[in-house]
């Protein structure tokens, strides 16, 4: 039986960094969420491992049933046009090395683990088979946590209004009239003060 | 190798490299769009510690319902991401970072 588990472990462990590098590095957007999609699914088998079958089950159905379907959408919506590389050397030398820092602290972090872990590791314990079920998490969703679950729905209910008015093109309409400086303007016209014709900045001679 | 995925440090381990690897795309990656997968990615190692460390202490079920919670705020945070993105790209014509520069003088 730990045979199956340790082999079933290995598969999603690998899965997931496999899904991971090729998020990171995949050029194509949509090979990105593959690899998102793949992660996801690899964790969902962790969740499994770790006998939390109600968290494997939101983890496949909201990641990858809603959010990385959202993503596939977004990339598609966009085209191909969105995601040309623009000409010119890459800016941001400052987050390039931050991301060489990170690196070596994991590097670091990671050897550390590994040489505590030659002591002995924290197996875990034998566990009731309700743990993690839908009915323990559940009701303990709907006693304990009840407050901060209502203001998850009431975080999502504004979080899908705010990305509608946030998406929603300001065509302005056809009576009224767009005032002189007002966001529309603003929004519409040159983006930067040093474009030519910006409201903000008066006509150089 | 019995115990493989029976100790917590091997969950540990796991979550540091899709953290980093997660942490190092965000940084390094132009593309708007693969910079918010890489978010998703660094909420779903965070995810694997939470689920990992109430396995270790079964007696409530904290840890799960934690990341349970950070699934909720996850999907907000791409819907209302995706949302900027496609305003980006109305505004600016491309979804690369480093087009948005025009709060720069």
């Amino acid at each position: 039986m730990n045979q199956v588990g340790s082999v079933f472990f290995a598969l999603m462990a690998g899965l997931s960094l496999l899904g991971a590098v090729g998020t990171v590095s995949a050029r194509n957007p949509i090979r990105s969420a593959v690899g998102l999609l793949v992660t996801i699914v690899g964790i969902a088998g962790l969740f499994l491992r770790l006998s939390a079958q109600f968290m494997g089950a939101i983890q496949l159905i909201v990641y990858a049933g809603a959010v990385v379907v959202l993503f596939v959408f977004v990339v598609m919506l966009l085209g191909p046009d969105a995601s040309k590389v623009p000409a010119g050397p890459p800016r941001g030398w400052a987050a390039r090395a931050f991301a060489g820092v990170l690196m070596a602290a994991f590097a670091i972090g990671g050897g550390v683990l590994v040489l505590g872990a030659r002591d002995g590791l924290t197996l875990f314990q034998p566990v009731a088979p309700e743990h993690g079920s839908v009915e323990l998490v559940g009701r303990e969703l709907f006693t304990k946590m009840l407050v901060p679950f209502e203001l998850a729905t009431a975080l999502l209910i504004v979080a899908v209004v705010g990305a509608i008015a946030v998406a929603r093109s300001h065509e302005p309409k056809g009576k009224a009239k767009p005032v002189k400086l007002a966001p529309q303007a603003l929004f519409h016209g040159p983006l930067h003060p040093r474009d030519a014709g910006h409201p903000l900045v008066k006509e150089r001679a | 190798m019995q115990t493989l995925g029976l100790a917590v440090e091997h969950y540990v381990f796991l979550a540091g490299v899709i953290f980093t690897l997660g942490a190092i795309g965000f940084l390094v990656r132009r593309n708007v769009l693969v910079q918010l997968m890489c978010i998703e990615l660094m909420l779903n190692a965070v995810n694997i510690l939470l689920v990992a460390f109430n396995r270790v202490y079964p007696a409530n079920m904290v840890g799960q319902i934690f990341a349970f919670f950070i699934i909720a705020v996850a999907a907000a945070e791409a819907a209302v991401g995706l949302a900027i993105v496609l305003a980006f790209y109305r505004l600016k014509g491309t979804v690369m970072s480093d087009e948005g520069d025009s709060l720069k003088l």
